[in-house]
């Protein structure tokens, strides 16, 4: 038996789950401009259980390919820019056991 | 799809399967769309299926049906930084018929249960999204999916599709949720031997435990961890209300690798190797937060309709019974030829009056105020630890010293009934 490692990243994590990504996104940042100019905390690129949003200097990169579609990014952006769909049907994550 | 049902069940979870297995069986022609490649793929939950309300649906579901481990016993530990204290119910008569809950994988149960479904006749169509629901004259007739020429009709449609309901959402039934009504669950699966499950936690073949995390498990942020036994894994995750991540920052994938290396629980999960990792809504503003569901040619059940029990960890039983209520109402509704919401309404009659409504009702200020109240997570839970250690540390003082040090640890009079009145309200938030 291997030591239980004391911390495993969200990238170990995701590499555990099964994605059918679809090729374009569901998930749509309505307006760049306000995460540039009316979001100092970004809280998305904290909340997200999949860490998908991510801040690149000016804009934000959303990562739809690893969303969980758990609905918490539409819920929780302060300013209610985020588009929210379901990927096209037997897209986006598959749960193999869970 | 020309062609026109009886009914059209958005959603294949543990409410729109119930649904359409009762609808079905009852005669109707009942379609059952599936936005994932198979019932079960989109569909989390930490683990527990009650028997008795499965069994409403499927008598003796459980001599055939995928579970895991029937729970003999149920832990509540209430955790500080390195210490817990922990209450436990242990009975012998959760272990044989009629078995009181199961822990399940979804993935596996739902699949096996929207099979039967389909054996009772229903259509079953996977990798299908509705887009919204066709209403002509205020009346839901039908649905539009995603696939070509995707529009089908019904008498009735019910959206069972979970906690977001976008279609809900678009009918106007509910408002879009805020953070506190909401709480983000993470978990995983930790694949580890039969054996040493059995022999870590104390069960015997065909057993299972399940624990409840609360306090530092979710470092004092209102929200529970679990950790429950399956054949040969272990289902460990974490939930708290997204509004809380919110305010303290914090990921949640970092939350549960807290809970994963917290010294109660590192020991237990100890060799264990990540299977799959999941995230997940719980709907949680409970009754407070239940929109409309029911209008004219449509009912919502399940997650959608926010039947969750936060403070019991129910929400599956809530599902199937809402999904079973909504079957018998639409057979009723068919007898008479007629789907209005005045018909359809004897389904949130049936709900509300029975245990689903009831304990709703019972616990509709229960997350609020625990959210406005955080210390009874981050204070009271370190306190009652500090207390039993103090009381069972044997240092030469004698226990009359230790009633005064823990009596003295309670704070100032004024903090002392501070803390009577929490008491006294925590009661009534849930009695």
């Amino acid at each position: 038996m291997s030591e239980q490692k004391k911390y495993q990243t969200i990238e170990e994590k995701q590499y555990l789950v099964r994605f059918n990504a679809d090729t374009k996104s569901h998930l749509h940042v309505k307006d760049e401009s306000i995460c540039l100019t009316k979001c100092p905390d970004k809280i998305c690129t904290i909340f997200c259980p999949a860490e998908i949003y991510k801040w690149e200097d000016i804009r934000m990169h959303v990562g739809y390919e690893g969303c969980h579609e758990c609905g918490s990014c539409r819920i929780g952006c302060p300013h209610q820019n985020i588009k929210w769909e379901y990927p096209k049907g037997g897209h986006g994550i598959v749960f193999r056991l869970g | 799809m020309s062609e026109k049902f009886d009914a059209i069940v958005v959603g294949a979870g543990p409410a729109g399967i119930s649904c359409a297995h009762d609808l079905a069986k009852g005669g109707a022609h009942v379609l059952l769309l599936e936005r994932g490649e198979y019932p079960g793929s989109k569909n989390v939950m930490g683990g527990v299926l009650y028997r008795k309300m499965m069994e409403d649906i499927i008598p003796e579901f459980y001599k055939e049906a995928p579970l895991e481990r029937p729970i003999v016993e149920q832990k509540f530990m209430m955790m500080d930084k390195e210490s817990a204290v922990t209450f436990s119910y242990k009975g012998m008569e959760w272990g044989k018929e009629p078995y009181n809950n199961f822990t399940v994988l979804r993935a596996k149960f739902d699949q096996w249960f929207a099979d039967k479904a389909v054996q009772q006749g229903a259509i079953l169509i996977n990798e299908t999204v509705v887009l919204e629901c066709i209403v002509e004259n205020g009346k839901v007739v039908g649905v539009r999916t995603d696939r070509p020429n995707g529009d089908v009709y019904a008498d009735v449609v019910v959206l069972a599709d979970g906690v977001n309901s976008l279609l809900a959402q678009s009918l106007g039934f509910h408002k879009e949720y805020r953070p506190d009504e909401v709480a983000l669950a993470t978990m995983e699966i930790l694949k580890l031997d039969k054996k040493v499950i059995e022999d870590r936690f104390n069960l015997e073949d065909n057993q299972g435990c399940t624990i409840e995390l609360f306090g530092d498990a979710t470092k004092g942020i209102l929200g529970t961890g679990f950790l429950y036994t399956n054949k040969d894994t272990l289902s460990i995750g974490v939930g708290t209300l997204l509004s809380g991540l919110i305010k303290h920052k914090i990921k949640p994938y970092e939350l549960l690798e807290y809970v994963k290396s917290h010294p109660m629980i590192r020991t237990l999960i100890q060799g264990s190797e990540p299977q799959e990792y999941l995230a997940h809504l719980i709907p949680e503003g409970g009754y407070h937060s239940m929109g409309r569901i029911v209008g004219d040619g449509v009912i919502v059940i399940g997650d959608a309709s926010q039947l969750v029990n936060a403070i019991h960890r129910e929400g599956s039983n809530l599902a199937m019974t809402s999904g079973r209520l909504a079957a018998e109402t639409i057979l009723l509704a068919k007898e008479a030829g007629d789907f209005t919401e005045k018909t359809l309404d004897h389904y949130r009659v049936r709900l509300l009056d029975g245990f689903v409504g009831q304990d709703m009702k019972k616990y509709k200020d229960s997350t609020h105020h625990f959210d406005q109240n955080p210390h009874y997570f981050d204070q009271y839970i370190p306190m009652l630890n500090r207390a039993a250690s103090q009381m069972f540390t044997v240092d030469g003082q004698s226990k009359w010293e230790k009633q005064k040090k823990i009596w003295k640890d309670l704070g100032s009079p004024k903090e002392k009934m501070k803390m009577a009145r929490d008491m006294y309200r925590a009661w009534k938030v849930v009695k």
